[in-house]
């Protein structure tokens, strides 16, 4: 059997196995657009601070719910890989001709189908309402495009941590980490305006916050290329870093000859 | 030596008799199995990182995203709440934090369904009632920490408190009952449901009450639909009584004290019929 | 030996973090077709030989050829070969027993027509076609070792590796299972490797027994051989309500060791065998000690443990085997 072949079995199972747990379709879905709509409609006053790049705090915090539902695929990933270890299902996949490669690469792949369809959600929501993109058609595309390899990076990062750990709870850990990153970025208000000196630092320094400005600038700016290099850069990196790292994590998890 | 207990051959009145169960029914075995599962819990989450870092640490997030992430916020003309930006969102992460504390205790529940522990506790619980007295005791108990931790980070970032002692009692009163209600709330569906997939059910609800108020701005810089809806929303009543406390101006303190006892009453019912739901099922 | 359906392993060593020697140089030969029990307590080291054989688990010394081909150097070739139900039912509560099916059928390169029937024949040889669409979540202990088992099958391997498979079943699924596994080596010459901490499953099943324990085999053969080994059989005495069973304790033990038995019971293992029967008889008479009941045991596995370790098979094990963490 071809490694793409391999690779597709293991997706769908991944898939399968997402729309079966109501708690990892809801969230995902229902929670970044309740948080749009009363964060977008209590900070909309925020607008009216001299500076800020748009007359609609919507717009402006559309690219929230992308970089959250990243999140919630790299908990999802974590988590239904470390079931996988320790109810021994792994040790089933690997005395099946299964290649390890497969085995990320098809976890990765359901990850990338859910983070995509997720976008692409995000993104009909944000337009039903009213939300104007300012890169037009070819940035929405650029939009998913970045989006799912946010959630890909994302989710290779939940890989790594369920393959060295073996532990769900070990994965859990994992949120509150990422949620910091979250809230400690340009997420609610641009970096310049940020008022608190350590804060903004923070932010600065924080990776995520690129992701978020790259999404954003798609939507608020038009075509930014140094906040679209800088957030498909990011991406990359951390995506290409974490699956190295999931790779050697399987590697000293799948002892097999 | 044969046992007295067993020995059938003896007369009914010679033989043992079984011990009688510690406590019997009343207030007595309500209070003993509600501390009993209190000190259960909460020598759990103490003990167990992954169970305590969230309900400590999130908070603290929240109150370091808001009040330091979004201090600008009261330069915008119209904000004129007079102790400054960190007061104004330390009453929202406190209420919020002693409300998803109860939620929190609520995935516990759950997590104790699942696993079949809930059916040894319904076993062993001569007052079974006193169960969920034990998971709101538990919620307390998580919550009195975070709230020391949360005020005394936000004492360190510069927060400026208007009220007196009884007004601070009063605001942290009241997001005790919000605490109980929240357990209250979750420890109600966790039994309907009795599965930790429950958990969104949990919190949006709850999450939704919370944020459908003046979060990150005054009602009446509010525009459009949330401020319709934060209008009639009885969180809005409770945030905005308790900024009045921290302030020192209290006002509509009675009406929060009464949305919110209502609202524990409310959800105590919620709650016995969730535990009664959990019996039936078995 | 035809290598194409046997098992042989020679000094295999498996150690772990902390120096932990969980395998200690066990040698066996396991013939085609043949089933072999590996019996002994927990922490013996039966699962982490298992895992090795499997390929799942490197061996830190010693050499291994599962259906010919060496456990170290050609994997991939032993993988396709065995089959291989492990200690956890490792099961996808979400998926239903058909798509677990389907998906070993598919990750072992079955086409597309022969997944669907050989999924429909394997879900009614165990006996699960009626659940074979509820998700596995849903199943009980037994149906999911019986899936377990199918799944073990999938690929029609030569060799089958069953780690502790009736643990936690009923008598009822336990039967099913025996039945199953001596079915497939009688008339499908299928090799079986079975451990198993069972007394009666070893005895029941096996053709050939291996004891371990520590690591280590400590005795090997047909359950009939290891038992006449020891040849020493039991005698338990129930006194009747109103006797003192240390007056029986006392009596029976002037003729052997004191060991374990019914609850109610006194139990000796006889120094000189059964001839030593009549002899208690009289000297329960002599001190009119009233029983009611006296019966003599033939040797057990668990005697044969004993006797090869100094402590009985039931209640022996205490340890866990480590996880396989590589040292």
């Amino acid at each position: 059997m071809t490694l793409a072949a391999q690779v597709g079995h293991i997706a769908r199972r991944s898939v399968r196995r997402t729309i079966r747990q109501p708690a990892n379709v809801i969230f995902p879905f229902v929670f970044p657009m309740a948080l749009l709509a009363v964060t977008s409609a209590g900070l909309n006053p925020a607008t009216k601070i001299p500076g800020f790049p748009t007359d609609s705090f919507l717009a402006f915090f559309l690219a929230f719910p992308f970089i959250q539902g990243a999140l919630f695929a790299t908990m999802n990933a974590g988590t239904d890989l470390a079931r996988d270890i320790q109810s021994g299902f792994l040790n089933r996949l690997a005395l099946t001709p299964m290649r390890g490669g497969a085995l990320i690469a098809g976890q990765l792949a359901g990850i990338a189908t859910m983070g995509f369809v997720q976008a692409v959600f995000y993104l009909a929501v944000g337009l039903a309402v009213g939300v104007h993109l300012a890169s037009g058609v070819a940035g929405a595309v650029v939009l998913l495009a970045l989006a799912t390899l946010i959630a890909i990076s994302f989710g290779s990062l939940g890989a790594f941590f369920a393959l060295r750990t073996g532990s769900g709870e070990a994965v859990q850990g994992l949120f509150p980490l990422l949620f910091v990153s979250l809230f400690l970025s340009s997420m609610n208000l641009p970096r310049n305006l940020i008022e608190i000196d350590w804060f903004r630092y923070a932010a600065t320094v924080n990776p995520v916050s690129y992701l978020i400005e790259g999404i954003r600038s798609l939507i608020i700016t038009g075509w930014d290329g140094q906040a679209l290099a800088l957030a498909f850069g990011i991406a990359a990196l951390l995506g290409i870093g974490s699956l190295a790292a999931g790779a050697w994590a399987l590697r000293m998890r799948l002892t097999r000859t | 030596m044969t046992s007295k207990r067993s020995d059938r051959s003896l007369p009914t009145d010679e033989r043992a008799k079984p011990a009688r169960p510690g406590g019997g029914t009343g207030t007595g075995a309500f209070w003993s199995v509600a501390f009993a599962l209190a000190w259960r819990i909460l020598h759990n989450v103490f003990t167990t990182p992954s169970l305590l870092f969230p309900s400590l640490v999130f908070p603290l997030f929240f109150f370091t995203a808001f009040a330091g992430g979004l201090s600008r916020v009261d330069n915008i003309p119209g904000f004129d709440f007079p102790n400054g930006y960190t007061a104004f969102q330390f009453v929202f992460v406190l209420l919020q934090s002693a409300a998803f504390g109860g939620v929190f205790t609520g995935f516990g529940v759950a997590r104790d369904f699942e696993y079949g522990f809930a059916r040894r506790l319904l076993l062993a619980a001569p007052r079974r009632t006193g169960l969920i007295a034990g998971y709101a005791l538990a919620a307390l108990g998580r919550w009195l920490v975070t709230a020391t931790l949360l005020t005394a980070v936000a004492l360190v970032a510069g927060m400026q408190i208007g009220g007196n002692g009884v007004d601070l009692f009063a605001l942290y009163a009241l997001a005790l009952i919000v605490s109980i209600a929240g357990t209250l709330w979750a420890t109600g569906v966790a039994m309907r449901f009795r599965t930790i997939q429950a958990g969104p059910v949990m919190q949006l609800p709850v999450f939704l009450a919370l944020f459908f108020a003046p979060v990150y701005v005054p009602l009446n810089m509010l525009s459009g639909w949330l401020h319709a809806v934060a209008s009639v929303n009885p969180a809005t009543a409770l945030l905005e009584a308790g900024r009045s406390l921290i302030s020192g101006s209290p006002e509509h303190v009675a009406l929060a004290y009464l949305a919110a006892f209502a609202l524990a009453g409310t959800l105590a019912v919620w709650a016995l019929r969730g535990l009664r739901s959990a019996e039936r099922a078995g | 030996m035809n290598k194409e359906h046997g098992i042989e392993a020679e000094g295999l060593v498996r150690t772990f973090k902390g120096g932990i020697r969980a395998v200690d140089g066990i040698d066996l030969v396991v013939a085609p077709g043949e089933i072999y029990g590996f019996l002994g307590p927990n922490g013996a080291g039966k699962s982490t030989t298992v895992h090795m054989l499997t390929t799942l688990l490197p061996p830190t010394a010693g050499t291994g050829r599962v259906a010919g081909y060496d456990i170290v150097l050609e994997g991939p070739k032993v993988r396709a070969a065995i089959g291989a139900a492990l200690q956890e039912a490792a099961l996808d509560n979400l998926l239903t027993g058909r798509e677990h099916l389907r998906l070993q059928c598919a990750l072992h390169g079955i086409s597309r027509a022969e997944r669907r029937r050989r999924t429909d024949e394997l879900l009614d040889r165990v006996g699960l076609r009626l659940a074979a669409d509820r998700k596995v979540g849903g199943y009980s202990g037994g149906m999911k070792r019986r899936l377990d088992l199918a799944l073990a099958l999938v690929h029609r391997p030569t060799i089958l590796f069953l780690d502790e498979p009736t643990t936690g079943l009923d008598p009822q699924s336990r039967s099913a299972l025996w039945a199953e596994v001596a079915r497939l080596a009688r008339e499908e010459g299928v090799t079986v490797f079975l451990t198993t901490q069972y007394l009666e499953e070893a005895d029941a099943l096996a053709d050939r027994v291996g004891i371990i324990d520590h690591g280590k085999i400590v005795a090997e053969g047909t359950p009939d051989e290891l038992k006449a080994q020891i040849g020493r059989p039991t005698v338990e005495a129930i006194p009747r309500d109103g006797t003192d069973p240390a007056a029986v304790a006392r009596i029976l033990e002037q003729f052997g060791e004191a060991t374990g038995g019914s609850p109610k019971g006194v139990a000796v293992r006889l120094e000189h065998g059964a001839s030593d029967l009549a002899g208690i008889v009289r000297a329960l008479d002599a001190e009119t000690i009233e029983l009611e009941h006296l019966e003599l045991h033939a040797p057990s596995l668990d005697d044969v443990f004993l006797a090869k370790t100094g402590r009985s098979l039931e209640g022996a094990g205490e340890e866990v085997e480590p996880e396989p963490e590589s040292v």
